[in-house]
């Protein structure tokens, strides 16, 4: 039993073993940033999806039964069949609902909102996806990750998990674990999603980035939220 | 309205130091980058920062086209009387907002 404990952690790759959150590998003065609710620019999202729900949601949702939804997102979507993110739910809530057209994805009515449910579940770990009817979409997250994409014909694999710890150009490379989305990233200057992040490495490979709310996002981000499990959530974080 | 939060010591002893600390919701779109079209964004940033304590300035600052967007401003005074601490914050196209926070001194 113990030996084939040992080979099973042989077999898993060395970033299931010693995973950091990408929060680790930031300049101190960015850590304090994050640590400081007073600093943390995202928290100016969290308090306007702190409104809206208050002024939109509390007919059916309460603050309490927010806590711990983000965790164990992306969920099953009955009403689609189909694998749903945090985003994607909160959209879909508003426009079966509430009968409005639903916003935007990443508008600021919408990324606001998701702040504020995520943020509900900061400190709180990321939940294995459990349901059954999600495993084609793992495992079409964990093809997407492992797949060489555009005309650097590079895969995820080959920088998060080959490299993660090492330099590209002046920047550590995470281990990409989605702990803190959505986060507020100083290079854009406000909040995004994680599938903004997820485009911004689709175009750095120069390959052709999906459409907001596809369902290969969806997919990928059901893969790191499987690697990522067990990690403490962030939201709102802090990266550069 | 841009969103703020500010943090002002709601009771303070005559003579303690307090740290006044503001975060304000803004693009401080620098009025150099060019947009999807490729024309040049209309500059539009916080030109002003103003803290009144009872009516007398304690802090000023000038922002430029440098200082990143949703500016964060920390400084200190000196808790002399209760009263209330003004913060308005100028800027382009008319933009102004004023906060203010009562602090009772003892």
């Amino acid at each position: 039993m113990k030996r084939l404990l040992a080979l099973l952690l042989l077999a898993l790759p060395a970033s299931a073993q010693d995973r950091r959150s990408g929060f680790e590998d930031m300049a101190r003065e960015t850590q304090a940033m994050q640590r400081d609710d007073m600093q943390n620019p995202g928290m100016l999202w969290v308090a306007e999806g702190e409104d809206r729900f208050n002024r939109d949601c509390t007919a059916c949702h309460s603050e309490a039964s927010m806590r711990g939804v983000a965790a164990r997102y992306p969920a099953w979507d009955e009403a689609t069949g189909a694998p749903i993110d945090l985003a994607g739910r909160i959209s879909a809530c508003v426009e079966r609902h509430q009968r409005v057209a639903p916003p935007a994805r990443e508008s600021q009515p919408l990324l606001a909102l998701t702040a504020y449910v995520a943020h509900q579940s900061r400190g709180l770990p990321i939940s294995r996806p459990s349901d059954p009817r999600l495993a084609p979409a793992l495992e079409q997250g964990r093809a997407l990750y492992g797949e060489r994409r555009g005309q650097l014909d590079l895969s995820c694999v080959q920088c998060h998990d080959d490299n993660a710890g090492r330099r590209l150009a002046g920047s550590t490379i995470p281990q990409a674990h989605p702990t803190g989305y959505p986060l507020y990233r100083l290079e854009w200057q406000g909040v995004g999603s994680l599938q903004r992040r997820l485009r911004g490495c689709m175009t750095g490979v120069r390959s052709e980035p999906f459409a907001y709310g596809a369902a290969e996002y969806v997919a990928l981000e059901l893969f790191l939220n499987d690697r990522a499990a067990g990690m403490l959530l962030e939201t709102p974080a802090v990266r550069p | 309205m841009a969103r703020v939060l500010i943090n002002v010591p709601r009771s303070a002893r005559r003579g303690d130091v307090i740290t006044i600390r503001t975060l304000i919701q803004h693009t401080m779109e620098t009025g150099y980058r060019p947009n999807a079209q490729g024309d040049v964004m209309p500059r539009d940033i916080i030109r002003r920062f103003t803290c009144t304590y009872d009516g007398a300035v304690v802090f000023s600052a000038e922002l430029s086209p440098a200082i990143a967007a949703n500016p964060f401003l920390s400084f200190t005074t000196v808790a002399t009387s209760s009263g209330t601490v003004t913060m308005t914050w100028e800027g382009d196209n008319g933009f102004a907002q004023t906060e203010t926070r009562a602090i009772e001194v003892t």
